[in-house]
């Protein structure tokens, strides 16, 4: 259930990057507080082109409008990820997945185990025999930081930016400071998922693409052979 | 492993069931209540027809945020129109005195409503925001009367499901459920900020639905349309909107 949720999630994030890159390009000024248009003074702008004429870009050239399909992909591939997010939350309890695999140790749960596992990192040093079947201290950190901080806050910011949502749950967007600090947190917090992405991906790759793909689609791993 | 990978094979197989069963008791609920959107077909349909269903359940009565006056936005943005057509220009010429609002479709009594016939019906304010799907905002206080004030004189009939609303461009119309059109705050709006709605932001008569986005709230309203089916309207669709590849529902 862990590898199949992870690889749907895979699928949906991937759909919602792409779909919210898409979205952003109609607007690419950001703001801080509840309002924010092509008349007031943005807080940062991303420098792109726009689809939209109405904003200035300092480019001669407008992008073509794509936000129709962009935002309905969004919102589906927002649908899976919650939807499969919850099922892998819920086997996980029932499985003890978080308790066993991604709880650090007792005696792990300190700044100097942490920085421990860092040095390792850093010094590059070959992992024992039991750092190749379970997470060490700073990836069962990392994991839980994704699963239980950063998805729930973009989930938030998102369902923020809905006027429908605001006005049954007002309590969402004012406490982020209005709806265009949540249209900003979205996106900073989408930076940090994409930073974690790529340190993931990273890792994996250094660890031994082909051994780790395996064992992230078939459950199996293999001990780490030494290298010469 | 064998009797493992058979007692697996029985609850996904029962799980499975279950998840059909699930499906198609969801689908019958959903065609009860009203939580299917025009637009549920496609590819994208199954997330028009999430959103649209929990959205109402959600918020079949609740109101859009309303903020005090100072937070009105001093820099409010009409967005680009299209060029007035020679009817609007006609009617701007003699002030809008000609403009009308006609009512038909599933009512008990069709009628036709002139900008003051509307003022004289109970007009009510409301400083809301109007957020645009491609992401930027104003807010601005709004003037009018309440749609539901409208249909009470009209007297939708009990199959009424839906409003649909045109512009006097003929490339601008929608539709929204009765849940939003018997909404406090769906507002047939005439004047904004204390004055009369400026003809960039809508004016003479822009239907305000604040809950949903901006593209929903449709500029230059000359006609609304009570109806049990949003079928032959258009491609059936709902709206112009889905036509150019945007959801009907615009909640989110």
């Amino acid at each position: 259930m862990v590898r199949v949720t992870h690889w749907i999630t895979v699928f949906a994030f991937f759909a919602l990057l792409v779909s919210g890159g898409e979205i952003v390009i109609s607007h690419p000024r950001f703001y801080w507080g509840e309002t924010g248009n092509v008349m007031m003074r943005p807080w940062f702008t991303i420098p792109i082109p726009s689809s939209r004429g109405t904003v200035p870009t300092g480019y001669s050239f407008g992008m073509p409008d794509a936000n129709g399909w962009s935002r309905s992909l969004h919102f589906q591939a927002a649908w899976v990820l919650v939807l499969t997010g919850l099922m892998y939350g819920l086997t996980s309890l029932w499985t003890g997945h978080f308790r066993k695999n991604l709880l650090p140790g007792k005696s792990d749960r300190t700044w100097r185990a942490l920085w421990g596992v860092m040095a390792k990192y850093i010094r590059r040093a070959p992992l024992d025999e039991a750092d190749a079947h379970s997470y060490n201290a700073m990836q069962r950190m990392a994991y839980l930081a994704v699963i239980f901080v950063l998805f729930p806050l973009v989930i938030w910011t998102g369902l923020a930016l809905s006027p429908a949502f605001d006005s049954a749950f007002p309590m969402a967007v004012d406490v982020l400071g209005g709806r265009q600090s949540a249209r900003t947190l979205h996106l900073f917090i989408t930076g940090f998922l994409v930073i974690f992405l790529i340190v993931h991906v990273a890792m994996v790759y250094l660890g031994g693409f082909k051994r780790l793909m395996r064992g992230m689609i078939t459950g199996r791993v293999t001990a780490r052979r030494e290298r010469v | 492993m064998s009797k493992i990978s058979r007692r697996r094979l029985i609850t996904t197989g029962l799980a499975a069931v279950a998840g059909v069963g699930g499906l198609a008791v969801a689908d019958r609920v959903a065609r009860r209540y009203g939580l299917i959107p025009p637009d549920h077909c496609g590819v994208y349909g199954p997330g028009e027809t999430l959103d649209y269903a929990a959205q109402r359940i959600l918020t079949r009565h609740s109101l859009a945020r309303e903020f005090p006056r100072s937070m009105i936005s001093k820099s409010p943005f009409a967005n680009a129109i299209a060029p007035p057509n020679d009817a609007f220009k006609r009617m701007q010429t003699g002030g809008f005195s000609d403009w009308r609002l006609a009512v038909d479709g599933m009512v008990a009594r069709p009628g036709s409503f002139s900008l003051s016939d509307l003022k004289s019906l109970p007009v009510r304010s409301q400083i809301t925001e109007v957020v645009c799907e491609e992401g930027w905002s104003y807010i601005a206080e709004w003037i009018g009367t309440p749609l539901h004030e409208v249909l009470n004189e009209v007297g939708p009939l009990p199959q009424a499901r839906y409003v649909a609303y045109f512009s006097i461009d003929s490339d601008w119309w929608d539709s929204i459920d009765m849940a939003d059109a018997l909404h406090p705050q769906t507002l047939l709006t005439m004047g904004m900020n204390n004055g009369d709605l400026p003809l960039g932001f809508g004016g003479p008569l822009r239907l305000r639905v604040p809950r949903q986005l901006g593209y929903k709230s449709v500029k230059y309203i000359t006609r609304l349309t009570v109806t049990d089916s949003m079928k032959s309207f258009g491609k059936g669709l709902g709206s112009a909107a889905p036509e150019g590849g945007y959801a009907w529902y615009a909640g989110i």
